[in-house]
């Protein structure tokens, strides 16, 4: 793939674009609806037909993954022609194929770490969309202190028996297969963790949503009793989970710091100035009349114009060679209160309209947002509190010790 | 969006870097200021001169650098880290962007040059109240048969007390508030009609108020044309304000490196106060808003030099940030120094009274964040 010489991008957009023009259907040009995102696995029902000719075409492809290896399914293109790529989606405002755990967490992960059976049998059916994951990390005792974990599992000689319970496991209940973080040895905390995937239709599992403040249910708790999971699954070495686990981490803290978020608001919402415009009113020179209001907007704004910014450099940086390490906390962390504080802001200048909850009383944007706020309390929890996220970032990156 | 330094941008930083260091530690500014200086250097100011710093923005042809607002930015940042008293901003930034952009070819002649070689010191003299607010001027210049009679008042104008030329900001018609009827003047300090009242301020650096009665000048000392001198001062006043946050970002990494420094030497209760969660947190955070306005900051400067059409909002952004960085990182270094840090003989005394004037120069936080929201349509 050395092949990056400006004259071979050219041609390699050119490609692109034409493929892109004859291959995106014409639906799929169109801001995302948050009912026709797709997730894949067996259950998908495809609101939108074109999104199904979409995936599929992605999928062959390779694009949906454009970075992996050719061999397990992937695009298998070099950093740069990846650019050329999403420059090219972004151009005629392509929605993106999937949304996936798969791709964006377990995938990475399975090629740094997983064998090469196990890539060959679940890399291609992540690429195409057509295996849902989930992820069992979080239990009812081990949240922060995920280490902790106690699910156990047993080697029966020819098989491994899961015995516990996860919590917080996305989508659990729509997933066909998991990655699981279990315990293989009591005597020793991070060292006795290990890596199992498993299908979610074992008998012996059960997932049941969990209803949050906000009425959605995106989480469940999902229970293991005397689950048969075959040898050959166990990704890694035995009582090596951990160090998966944290890599994982990584690549869950910059896809939700990338914009992953769950309540970000979803489409037709307008940004907390439109609204504060609408519902507070201006004045003769065209400000929101409430100048305090306008000045924590405005706050805002720049503290999302900054991370913006603070994205690009990285991405600059890194794209340069230099050190970029240990960004994905600071960003997961600024992300969560930049999603919060516009949640807050946008039922704040909603007024009373943004205190509906259902029925036509209430406009649709409007509920949104109100329920959107209620989800981004989640954004400081999940995937790593922000407490953590500070602790990560003093031991790790400013090099403060730990207390003795 | 250049993130990444060049090759010479990157020498150039090295080079300010280490000049600060060893040559501009902040015991020279205790030293200045325990003489009595008022921020008046020459001998600092002849070496930054012989670096070529002055001239960083001044193109070849009038014997600068022609570099841009990058290089520029590299060397402000460096001189925060040790809150420096230099006239770069005045002179190298705010001087050189007006002549650059405005000045007429026998006023770049006569000037640019000198400011490259650090001949010359340069000061706009433009606000009147205690507020930055550079539609607010009042100073009238009056029409007369030769050229202009000037007449009004200027405060708190840095570099004021040991500038060589000011650039005076007056109305030629309208009234405060309004962009058109100000026109720019060049005044030589020795201006029959003009007092410089010296300023001892916070920070050590010095000031001055000016009073203009019956100051005349010619038609060639105008800067630009008449009544238009707002679309030379506005550009010019984005450029000072980004290479002030420049600055203020340096003072800001300074502040925090001195104070993560401490928290790894400091013992209280058997530990080091490093380990203490409440310390930990506070650090990481200050750490978050160091990275993501140092992220603005390295955009605006970029920005002028490729000539993005937001550079007013960037500007804004970069100016807000970092004066609400600086004030955060400069007040948790003495709280994070405990007692030593409310004494004279430690240096986080000194960040923190730079901050305060950091910021209230060409617009602190409010200013900018008004600003901002104005730009965005609300």
């Amino acid at each position: 793939m050395a092949f990056d010489a400006p004259e071979e991008l050219d041609a390699f957009r050119t490609e692109v674009r034409d493929w892109l023009e004859a291959n995106c259907p014409e639906s799929m040009r169109t801001p995302m609806k948050d009912d026709e995102i797709v997730w894949g696995g067996k259950r998908e029902k495809f609101k939108n037909p074109d999104s199904k000719v979409w995936l599929e075409r992605m999928g062959e492809k390779g694009w949906t993954a454009p970075e992996w290896p050719a061999e397990y399914g992937g695009g298998g293109l070099s950093k740069a022609q990846a650019r050329v790529l999403q420059q090219e989606m972004r151009r005629i405002k392509a929605r993106p194929p999937l949304f996936s755990f798969g791709l964006w967490m377990f995938g990475p992960a399975l090629l740094e770490f997983g064998n090469e059976e196990q890539k060959k049998r679940f890399i291609p059916d992540i690429v195409m969309g057509k295996t849902r994951w989930c992820q069992g990390y979080s239990e009812p005792g081990a949240g922060s202190d995920l280490a902790g974990l106690q699910t156990k599992c047993e080697d029966k000689g020819d098989h491994w028996l899961i015995n516990g319970q996860k919590v917080w496991t996305s989508y659990a209940d729509q997933a066909d297969w998991i990655f699981c973080l279990v315990r293989t040895d009591k005597t020793v905390k991070h060292e006795g963790i290990s890596f199992l995937v498993f299908d979610m239709e074992s008998e012996g599992v059960e997932a049941r949503p969990i209803k949050l403040i906000s009425g959605s249910s995106p989480f469940c708790e999902t229970f293991f009793t005397d689950v048969k999971v075959p040898k050959d699954q166990l990704v890694g070495k035995l009582n090596g989970g951990w160090t998966i686990a944290k890599r994982l981490l990584q690549f869950e803290r910059s896809s939700i710091s990338a914009g992953g978020f769950g309540g970000t608001g979803g489409s037709g919402i307008l940004p907390p100035q439109e609204y504060a415009k609408q519902h507070v009113g201006v004045d003769e020179t065209g400000r929101v009349s409430d100048g305090d209001l306008r000045a924590r907007i405005t706050d805002h704004l720049m503290y999302a114009k900054a991370f913006g910014l603070t994205v690009q450099r990285s991405t600059e940086q890194a794209k340069a060679g230099q050190e970029v390490g240990h960004t994905a906390s600071i960003m997961k962390y600024a992300a969560a209160k930049m999603n919060q504080d516009k949640c807050e802001l946008l039922v704040e200048a909603l007024g009373t309209d943004g205190l509906g909850w259902s029925g036509d009383g209430f406009a649709e944007d409007a509920k949104k947002a109100t329920r959107g706020w209620l989800r981004s309390k989640g954004n400081s929890i999940e995937g790593g509190t922000s407490e953590i996220n500070l602790n990560v970032i003093s031991k790790r990156v400013l090099g403060l010790r730990e207390h003795q | 969006m250049g993130f990444i330094l060049s090759e010479d941008e990157q020498m150039l930083r090295d080079t300010a870097m280490a000049f600060a260091r060893d040559e501009l530690p902040v015991t020279h500014l205790r030293e200045l200021r325990d003489r009595g200086a008022n921020g008046v250097d020459p001998a600092s100011r002849a070496k930054l001169a012989e670096l070529g710093f002055f001239g960083v923005l001044v193109p070849e042809e009038y014997d600068g650098v022609g570099l841009g607002m990058v290089a520029m930015g590299q060397i402000m940042e460096a001189q925060g880290r040790t809150i420096a008293a230099t006239p770069l901003l005045q002179t190298a930034v705010l001087g050189a962007s007006i002549l650059t952009l405005g000045g007429s070819e026998a006023q770049k002649a006569e000037w640019l040059p000198k400011i490259a070689s650090g001949e010359a010191t340069v000061a706009l003299a433009l606000d009147e109240g205690t507020h930055h607010a550079p539609l607010n001027i009042a100073t009238e210049a009056e029409r007369n048969g030769q050229g202009y009679t000037l007449n009004g008042a200027k405060r708190y104008v840095t570099d004021g007390h040991h500038a060589d030329l000011f650039i005076i900001v007056a109305r030629t018609f309208g009234e405060a508030g309004q962009a058109h009827g100000i026109s720019l003047f060049l005044v030589p300090n020795d201006a029959s009609g003009l007092s410089v009242q010296a300023l001892n301020t916070v920070d050590s650096h010095g000031a001055a108020h000016l009073h203009l009665e019956d100051v005349a000048v010619g038609e060639d000392q105008l800067i630009g044309a008449v009544d238009a001198g707002w679309e030379i001062l506005e550009p010019a006043l984005d450029r000072g304000r980004i290479a002030l946050a420049a600055e203020a970002l340096g003072s800001a990494q300074a502040a925090f490196d001195m104070t993560l420094d401490y928290l790894q030497t400091r013992k209280q209760f058997g530990q080091l106060i490093g380990s203490f969660q409440s310390l930990q947190h506070r650090a990481a955070k200050m750490f978050t808003e160091l990275e993501l306005t140092r992220s603005c900051i390295a955009a605006a400067l970029s920005g002028v030099d490729e000539n993005r059409n937001d550079v007013a909002e960037l500007a804004s952004l970069a100016k807000a940030r970092a004066s609400d960085l600086i004030h955060l990182v400069s007040n948790e270094t003495v709280q994070f120094h405990g007692g030593i840090g409310m004494t004279d003989a430690h240096d986080s005394g000194l960040y923190m009274k730079r901050a305060r004037v950091q910021e209230a120069l060409l617009g602190g936080a409010s200013f900018h964040r008004d600003r901002y929201a104005k730009l965005n349509g609300f």
